[in-house]
């Protein structure tokens, strides 16, 4: 004992804290557990490895991962990453604190999550966001939820065919379980006239799962008139450019702050995020940071609203969320602070004519053709292939690019981001046409 | 800690920059682009030195593991190991869609931690979809409805949750669309077997338990518990927010429960980073493990940044420490029990667990949990959960965890003592702490009354 790097205890330090309780071994902790349920055996693990042999085991691990660079968007989004922001995230004070309960020793975070819920509102253009969800596709799903919880006895919620697949998968799940009647459907408006009578919600996205930038015309008359709130799914990135849910007229808007400077990381962590517009405030999930002052009059920061909260409310909660993604939010804040609104246009402005370079490259070569979805788009598009798709991304896969992933309906879709030169897509082009 | 007074809005002044990008070659957006809004966001315009500077002071008004000693009940706050954190930029790069054949190391990970957590928890197979521990309680829940509804058992809409639960149990129980029975805590502060039994029937879904629960109480009769629910056709899921104190000598899978999660980010050490991210795989017993793939509950790949340094975790501690951490963790809490308990109340006096509940002052004095808490800040330390679990009024609940010292521990039963005895000398003192934070208690009635959300330019 003692022996270990992460516990202090001596073998001196056992006995003199067991005379104190007034045991006389370390099992005896544990008279109550029922002799058979006590597990004898060893653990299945390997025995403790030193600090360089974890990380001589990881770096093995990491060798077995291709080293590519990505032209694929679908919800993650490769974006470059200023070296500030892991450099102020990995500050221990921020990393290994719990959530704020105590604000008089968490005014970090609650200062920076109260910068964040600004800046979310800055770009959706709505009254209040929350303090972050787990992710965007949760954030749909709580959304979905919401739908219910604004209006009376009413359970349907569309939602457009063209949210990204993981999306509308989280919400079937969602939907499944807690009685909500989902409708799924490429033709928003029709599913709104079809289901008039029950209409809770819309969901629909403000970019498409093939790139392309909505434009919702009418949409919200038609929900609102419905009775309905309409919600939109947003690439928060894209969101300080292109025309912002509240000029679209949507009640709520969700997404995932992964494209605000939150790395691949094969899927997560990211951080979902959640607007809403001040009527509805009070139906808004998880954690909310508010401003006040102390008895001194010094302006303060605390969790507020909770009595929508589960801790509060339990089975009668807005929600079951207790965490939220604190980290990867001030991950997004840094980002955009690092970024401003100038570093965010400039940003878009390369994501799109590096995009709109490789869409035209791509069509030259003939061996593609526009789809159906073709429109506007920031970053990422779908084009109809006229070779074969598994030698396709075969041989740029060789090549040491992970691009072209194919749809359900055998398209290809490519995301371009400021990552990566002109240049650097000529090769791409130059594979393609190599085929 | 001292009070820094400033929003990075209010740093910002028009031109200045911190971004660094490449110039734009072909004008970017056409500026007749249909789609563009209206205003650019406001967002703040400042130089890379003050955002640094900026939130460097803002770190330095919060409190971490790293800082001090941090008794948050229920949390399982310990030291977060630091090689953990570096092991995770290697896998930055990888995005979430790409083919198997190019993220065989990733593949790896997964399977070590599956069967990792398997060996110690005695489950079969996990999913790690979850984001966090309420989300894993959510989707252990569909399990359990998708495994009712194989059998054809439509009726199991209910589920039996104790009344010394966390809050998120019935939470997560209602999201899933079940209802929810309350079960009684007897006077030992244990599931009442006999309010138990009439509850079970046809109807019952299953029961969430908490072992430790939340009073840091093994529930002893577990074996009959499991016996009455799996009697009644129900399962049993396990809330696996206490599993620390279990690590090396029982486990979930052998008491018999049919679904758990674990909190990674408590258990297996990964940092909370101010409320997440988190990690809340799900286990599921045999019987379970044809309905482990069929719920999307998250994005891609569930957090993998997190199990990453929970795996890293478990290769450093090795069976041999892990096997140490539950008893360590169960000898700093009942160290703290027996030293303090002649000023604190303590409503439930047997051998604890990680963790154990007092119910405020023996000698009040007017000065309430809250109060002692806070007090508690001024010297140094985080305060503990307090006003939960429900079941006592002024709950003070604390959990020392695993890597704290004796000398540590010490100081803090002085403080706590120190405390006491100002509630007798200097009630006033107590009641108006803190004193030497940032700021003093802040008006919170104001802030709900008339809610101030962001900053206004």
């Amino acid at each position: 004992m003692g022996n270990f790097c992460y516990f202090p205890q001596t073998e001196d330090d056992i006995r003199v804290m067991l005379e104190r309780i007034g045991l006389s071994s370390l099992d005896d902790l544990y008279s109550d557990v029922p002799a058979d349920f006590v597990f004898k055996d060893d653990y299945d693990l390997p025995s403790a490895m030193s600090e360089q042999q974890v990380r001589d085991w990881f770096e093995g691990l990491s060798a077995r991962n291709a080293k590519l660079k990505v032209l694929v968007g679908q919800g993650a989004y490769d974006h470059y990453i200023p070296s500030v922001i892991p450099y102020i995230t990995s500050r221990s004070e921020f990393l290994t604190a719990y959530t704020p309960y105590q604000c008089e020793i968490s005014q970090g975070t609650l200062r920076y999550i109260f910068e964040w819920q600004s800046m979310i509102c800055s770009l959706t253009g709505l009254d209040v966001s929350n303090a972050s969800m787990y992710d965007g596709p949760t954030a749909a799903a709580e959304a979905m939820r919401m739908c219910l919880a604004c209006t009376r006895k009413r359970n349907t919620v569309v939602a457009s065919a063209l949210l990204l697949p993981n999306v509308l998968d989280t919400l079937r799940t969602y939907a499944k379980y807690s009685g909500i009647g989902l409708v799924i459907s490429r033709d928003v408006f029709s599913a709104i006239k079809d289901n008039a009578d029950s209409i809770a919600g819309v969901i629909v996205p403000s970019i498409n799962r093939y790139g392309v930038i909505e434009s919702p015309d009418g949409l919200a008359d038609a929900v609102h008139s419905a009775g309905g709130i309409l919600v939109q799914y947003c690439d928060p990135s894209a969101l300080s450019v292109i025309r912002t849910p509240a000029e679209w007229g949507a009640d709520v808007a969700v997404g995932d702050g992964q494209s605000l400077g939150i790395p691949l990381c094969y899927g997560g962590p990211y951080v979902g995020f959640m607007a809403c517009r001040q009527e509805l405030m009070r139906k808004l999930p998880g954690r909310i940071v508010g401003q006040t002052v102390d008895a001194s009059l010094r302006r303060s920061f605390v969790l507020t609203l909770q009595a929508r909260e589960q801790h509060i409310r339990r089975e009668k909660a807005t929600s079951n969320i207790c965490s939220n993604q604190s980290l990867m939010a001030l991950w997004c804040t840094v980002y955009l602070s690092i970024m401003g609104p100038q570093g965010m246009r400039r940003l878009n402005d390369l994501c799109y004519e590096r995009s709109h370079h490789l869409y035209n490259a791509l069509l030259a070569t003939g061996l593609f053709e526009k789809t159906q979805y073709d429109g506007e788009f920031l970053k990422e598009f779908c084009l109809k292939p006229l070779c074969d798709v598994p030698t396709l991304q075969q041989k740029l896969l060789d090549a040491g690019w992970f691009a072209a992933l194919q749809t359900e309906e055998g398209y290809v879709t490519f995301c371009v981001t400021e990552k990566h030169s002109k240049k650097e897509l000529d090769e791409v082009v130059d594979i393609i046409r190599n085929l | 800690m001292k009070y820094y007074d400033r929003l990075i809005f209010e740093l910002s002044k028009k031109g200045r920059t911190a971004f660094s990008l490449p110039e734009c070659e072909d004008g970017g957006i056409p500026s007749d682009a249909p789609f563009m809004r209206a205003d650019a966001p406001e967002l703040p315009e400042v130089s890379e030195p003050d955002v640094v500077r900026h939130y460097t002071n803002l770190s330095q008004m919060n409190f971490g593991v790293d800082t001090g000693f941090y008794p948050l009940g229920s949390c399982t706050m310990k030291y977060n190991p630091k090689i953990d954190e570096e092991i995770v930029s290697a896998f930055n790069g990888i995005h979430p869609l790409q083919p198997a054949a190019t993220v065989q190391g990733v593949a790896e990970v997964y399977s070590t931690m599956d069967r990792a957590l398997a060996a110690v928890t005695g489950m079969k197979h996990f999913t790690f979809l979850p984001c966090a521990g309420a989300h894993g309680e959510l989707t252990g829940l569909m399990l359990m409805r998708e495994y009712h509804f194989s059998r054809g058992d439509m009726a199991r809409t209910k589920v039996i949750v104790p009344d010394s639960a966390h809050g998120t149990n019935p939470a997560s129980a209602s999201v899933c669309g079940l209802e929810i029975i309350q079960v009684k805590s007897n006077a030992d502060g244990l599931v009442d077997v006999e309010d138990l039994k009439p509850l079970l029937g046809p109807d019952i879904a299953g029961i969430m338990m908490t072992n430790p629960n939340t009073l840091g109480l093994f529930e002893k009769d577990i074996k009959e518990i499991a016996s009455l629910v799996h009697g009644c056709g129900g399962l049993l899921y396990y809330d696996g927010a206490n599993m620390n104190p279990l690590l090396g000598i029982v486990r979930p899978g052998d008491m018999g429960f049919d679904i758990m999660h674990l909190n990674l980010h408590k258990t297996f050490a990964t940092p909370h980073g101010g409320g997440g991210p988190g990690s809340g795989p799900v286990g599921v017993a045999e019987r379970i493990v044809p309905f482990l793939d069929l719920p999307r509950v998250s994005g891609f790949h569930g957090n993998f940044g997190v199990i990453l340094k929970a795996c890293a975790y478990i290769l450093s501690l090795g069976k041999e420490n892990v096997k140490m951490a539950g008893k360590l963790a169960a000898l700093g809490a009942n160290y703290i029990k027996e030293s303090l308990k002649d000023c604190y109340k303590l409503p439930i006096a047997s051998v604890c667990k990680h963790e154990f509940v007092f119910d405020g002052l023996i000698r009040d004095n007017g000065v309430t949990t809250l109060d002692v808490a806070k007090r508690l800040l001024d010297y140094g330390f985080h305060a503990p959960t307090i006003y939960f679990p429900l079941l006592f009024h002024q709950a003070i609940m604390i959990e020392p965890t695993e890597t704290e010292s004796l000398e540590t521990l010490d100081a803090f039963i002085e403080v706590m003592r120190k405390i006491a005895q100002e509630a007798e000398t200097d009630p006033e003192l107590v009641r108006s702490a803190p004193h030497n934070t940032p700021i003093g208690r802040p008006d919170e009635t104001a802030a709900a009354r008339q809610p101030v959300l962001r900053y206004i330019h």
